[in-house]
Parts: structure tokens; C-alpha cells; sequence
């Protein structure tokens, strides 16, 4: 089983990036994530993209990483592309046979499509996800987000929620593991037979994993009850936030290059993406 | 020196559905603990020890019988929760499965969520988790994800939860029964510390008779009540009452006592191996047989 993916995707290190404050980082991704949409034409591509590679030069993660990390989504950026390539009506045309016109702006909008898709992962990713740890991040999202709390919204809970769930993923990922071992050893088959069969061959093991999970579920109530837990009132915590200048900056550095973006699709020409 | 834990006739029951499914885990036990003793609980599966605990740290009350912990009386009838909130201050609990009592990922977070729940100023719960952490000798995995550690190193993150409380007492719920022989080794060491170096009352449940040889005193238990108590060397120079619970005594002791019951002038009690050897080779010294 493979632990690491179960773990966010939280690449150890010590830059700018990794130390600066999950809210603020939160922030960043939020506007990045406008940012990408304001990139219109291919100059404000062209500078959306330096600045995700100063972003990962900064991190100081490997390019390898961030690569690997979009392999996810490579089937949707084919997909888009393919969709874009056919659909799109410009005026050069490039390839005209029975009912399908390839025109030269589809392929630029498809390549612009794409590279959209990898910089809002790559950018997101290396904002947050990679320098960031998952406790840091709900930590972040809690204090961020606890203006809520005035009109009754349990963010205390929430957060305490995902942080449990977080510690619990790798717990059951090896219980998984645990129950399918010891049902293979009892002839269940999990790689054969038609998908019908394969399903049903998951139930044996949802079953206890489900029981086994409300049992821990009780317990870890107990154990946290008996370890004064009684709410997020009166609680402090060991990790202070405090927000910085730098922190501020960095915020202000992603708004900036909003406007930036939409300065450069004014006053440039080029070809322009269609959505 | 003051008692921190009184029980006169303490009784619990299970209830069931039916009158038939009632299980009556405790019966009438009574027993008191000094502050800054080592009491080692035993018992067979069964015997009543893990309701015991439940009932010491006060995740269920007793049904009848009085229970004075730590000055208040928490079968009183009227105690507050406020009242059972300041006594968990006091004492804490490790229980058995290391994976149920971890509640946050990275283990210096976890140590620090019991200080973190009492309103602690945020230096002074680093502080209390460096030194909780140093005192189980886990300081270098401060930073580690607690999923990756040994069923012996997160129980000695959770001693070090329990620690960083400054609790005057910990109860142990068969903390040592899910580990390896060198995690439980690890596992002892830490909680015969916390008793000789930092003077807290440490109630230990095990099955494992050769960790009774810490204690200060060992109290046995079979269905549902106490069957005999005393120091180690007292409870395991009777070892038929052991046999009788159900229980084993350490091999040493039960060595010497078979030696003892076929004629050998030995002393019983517990004893390392070697100590044991020793008195084996001074008693057939004596003799005068050959050795």
C-alpha cells in the first residue's frame, strides 16, 4: 500500500514558501486561482508562466514532483485539447475533410486550455498543497474561517474533524490491507472474475472495516475525553499563528499580478483564448 | 503520605437488554492507593481489571459502593462535570490500543492536545511538550508523522500526552499488551521512570506477571473482585493462589517454589535469572552437594 498519497502531497522543506503562514497561503491560492482566469491573451500566459517557474525555483521542489503531480489530470488536459482541437471555428484553416475543420486558433486555444490547466495545478500545488502540512493547512482554514463561529457555524469542530480524518487515513488504509489479506487467506478473490463478482468480493471487507472504524471511532472519544477535551472553548493552542509583513506582501504579490494579467490582455495583442 | 484513590464495595454491572445479558464486572472491591506508589493491577481476561480502570478514570461510575478520588467523592450522587473535568486534570490514561488515543498526525501535536485543552499559554505547552517528550526519549521524532512510528514508540508518545499534563497519576490499561517484547521493554522503562524520577502514582493493568516485580504493591483480581494483595515478593510467594486466579507467576518464582515443594531450602519471590541462579547455587552449596 502506498502510504504517501494518503498523506497529502506535502514535500518537506525550509523556503519562503514553506514558512509562510497557511493563511496567508490559502489567500494566495484563492487569488492565483482568479489569476489564471484573468490570463487572456498569450503574453499574460507567458508571464503567469515565469512567474509559476520563480514560484517553483523558490519552493525549491523538484520539477520531477510538481510533473508527477499533474499526471492525474493528464486525461482530462488530452480530452479538453482533443474537444478544442475539432470544435473551435477561427479563420485559418488548416485541415478540411468531410465534416471536420481543423482551424489553426483551435490548436492555439487547445495548447492555451492546456497550459491553463497545468499552471492552475502546478501554481495551487506549489503555493499550498506541496509547502504546507495537512495540520498546518487545517489549522490555517480554522483561524481563517472563525469569524464564522459568531453566527454558529462549527468551524472549531470542522477543523478538529479534518484533522482526525487526516490522522485516521493511513490507520485504516492498513486495516484495509489487514482484512483483505486475511479474507484472500479465507479463497476471497479480489482480481478475478467479472466486475459484478469483484464488487461483491469488497463487501467481506467494507464490513468489519466499517465495524473495526466505529469501534476506534468510540474509543478515541473516550481517550480524548480523558484527555480534557470538552470543545473548542477555552482551548489555546501549542502553534501560534502571527501573520507577518512578509505574509502580507506575499497576498498582495498574487492580487498585483491579477491586475497585471488584465493590464497585459488590454493593452497587448496576440492571440487571445476563447473561454 | 495521602491517599489518592479510596474504593469501599465498589460494584459495576453491564447492563443488557435483558436481565439475563447483565454482566456484573465488579463485586464489592475495596482497596486504596498511596500517592506516588506503583500498584500493579492482575488479572486474567475478564477478571474485572479494565472496568476497574474505567471506573478510576471516570468513564463509567460505579453502581454502588463509594469511590474517593483524589479527596472528592465522585459517588456523591451530585458531582458536577466541572467536578470529574478537574479530577481528569489529575488523572490521565493510556490505554491499550496505541492507534485510538493519537489524535493528531505529527507527534509533538499530539503530545501538546491534552495542554492545548486545558487553555495552557502557548509557550509554556511547548515547553511542557519538549520535556514530556525528552522524558520518554522520543525528542527526535517530535516532528515525525505518528502513523509511522512502533506500537511502542506511539505509546510513548501517548505517556508523553499524559505526561505533558502534569498529571499526579496515570493509569495504564494493558498500555504494554499490543507490543512487541522490545516495545513493551521501551514501554516499562518510561512508566517505572515516571514513578521513580518524577513521583507520580502509577496504576499498572497487565496480564504480563514479570512486569508485577516493579510494583510496590500488586493487587489480584478474579471475577469481578480482588482475591489478594501485597507487596510482589508477598503475592508471588503464594503462588497458588495465582494458579487459583487463573494467573502465572514469574518462572523464577515458580522455580523456587517448585524446588521449595520438593525440598530445597529456597527463599521465594521475584528475581531476575541470574539472582535466581545464585540462589539456586548457594542453596544446593549449602547442602553440600556438589555444584
Amino acid at each position: 500500500m502506498n502510504f504517501d498519497v494518503a498523506f497529502g502531497q506535502y514535500c518537506e522543506g525550509t523556503s519562503l514558501l514553506h514558512r509562510l503562514d497557511p493563511r496567508a497561503k490559502i489567500l494566495m491560492s484563492l487569488f492565483y486561482i482568479v489569476d489564471v482566469f484573468l490570463a487572456k491573451n498569450v503574453f499574460a500566459f507567458a508571464v503567469l508562466t515565469a512567474f509559476v517557474v520563480f514560484l517553483i525555483a523558490l519552493s525549491g521542489i523538484n520539477m520531477k514532483i510538481i510533473l508527477r503531480g499533474l499526471k492525474p489530470v493528464l486525461f482530462i488536459m488530452i480530452f479538453t485539447a482533443v474537444i478544442n482541437i475539432f470544435w473551435y471555428s477561427g479563420e485559418t484553416v488548416l485541415v478540411s475533410f468531410w465534416i471536420i475543420t481543423i482551424y489553426l486558433e483551435g490548436i492555439y486555444n487547445a495548447l492555451l486550455i492546456v497550459l491553463r490547466v497545468v499552471l492552475l495545478i502546478a501554481g495551487t500545488s506549489v503555493i499550498l498543497t506541496y509547502t504546507t502540512t495537512p495540520l498546518s493547512l487545517t489549522d490555517g482554514l480554522e483561524r481563517l474561517l472563525s469569524p464564522l463561529a459568531k453566527i454558529k457555524v462549527p468551524v472549531h469542530e470542522f477543523a478538529l474533524m479534518m484533522t482526525i480524518a487526516l490522522r485516521f487515513i493511513p490507520t485504516l488504509i492498513e486495516e484495509t490491507g489487514k482484512i483483505m489479506d486475511a479474507q484472500k487467506a479465507r479463497g476471497a478473490a479480489f482480481t478475478e472474475g467479472s466486475l459484478v463478482k469483484r464488487v461483491k468480493a469488497l463487501i467481506p471487507v467494507l464490513v468489519p472495516l466499517f465495524a473495526s472504524s466505529f469501534r476506534r471511532a468510540d474509543e478515541l472519544a473516550t481517550a480524548m475525553e480523558c484527555r480534557c477535551y470538552r470543545g473548542g472553548k477555552g482551548r489555546t493552542r501549542m502553534h501560534v499563528l502571527k501573520a507577518t509583513p512578509v505574509d502580507v506582501l506575499a497576498v498582495l504579490v498574487i492580487i498585483l499580478l491579477g491586475v497585471a494579467l488584465v493590464l497585459i490582455n488590454n493593452f497587448t495583442g496576440g492571440f487571445a483564448i476563447g473561454w | 503520605m495521602s491517599k489518592i484513590i479510596k474504593a469501599e464495595n465498589v460494584s459495576f454491572a453491564y447492563e443488557g437488554d435483558t436481565p439475563e445479558e447483565r454482566v456484573e464486572a465488579l463485586k464489592n472491591v475495596s482497596f486504596e492507593i498511596e500517592e506516588g506508589t506503583f500498584t500493579v493491577i492482575l488479572g486474567r481476561n475478564g477478571s474485572g481489571k479494565s472496568t476497574l480502570a474505567k471506573l478510576l478514570c471516570m468513564v463509567n461510575l460505579p453502581d454502588s459502593g463509594r469511590l474517593v478520588i483524589d479527596g472528592v467523592d465522585v459517588t456523591r450522587g451530585d458531582v458536577t462535570e466541572d467536578e470529574i473535568y478537574d479530577l481528569r486534570r489529575e488523572i490521565g490514561m493510556v490505554f491499550q490500543n496505541p492507534d485510538n488515543q493519537i489524535v493528531a498526525t505529527i507527534v509533538e501535536d499530539d503530545v501538546a492536545f491534552g495542554p492545548e485543552n486545558l487553555g495552557i499559554e502557548p509557550a509554556e505547552i511547548r515547553r511542557r511538550v519538549d520535556e514530556a517528550l525528552s522524558a520518554v526519549g522520543m525528542s527526535e521524532y517530535a516532528r515525525h508523522s505518528a502513523s509511522r512510528l512502533s506500537g511502542g514508540q506511539k505509546q510513548r508518545v501517548a505517556i508523553a500526552g499524559a505526561l505533558a499534563m502534569k498529571r499526579r497519576c496515570i493509569i495504564f490499561d494493558e498500555s504494554t499488551a499490543m507490543l512487541d517484547p522490545l516495545g513493551r521493554r521501551e514501554v516499562m522503562k518510561s512508566i517505572v521512570r515516571l514513578n521513580r524520577e518524577e513521583g507520580i502514582t502509577v496504576i499498572l493493568i497487565t496480564h504480563y506477571m514479570n512486569e508485577a516485580s516493579f510494583a510496590d504493591r500488586v493487587i489480584v483480581m478474579e471475577d469481578g473482585g480482588v482475591v489478594t494483595e501485597g507487596t510482589p515478593d508477598e503475592v508471588f510467594s503464594r503462588p497458588e493462589e495465582m494458579f487459583a486466579a487463573g494467573l502465572e507467576v514469574p518462572q523464577t518464582t515458580e522455580l523456587l517454589w517448585r524446588l521449595r515443594k520438593a525440598g530445597l531450602d529456597v527463599p521465594l519471590g521475584t528475581c531476575t535469572p541470574s539472582e535466581c541462579a545464585a540462589i539456586i547455587k548457594d542453596a544446593l552449596g549449602k547442602r553440600g552437594d556438589a555444584v
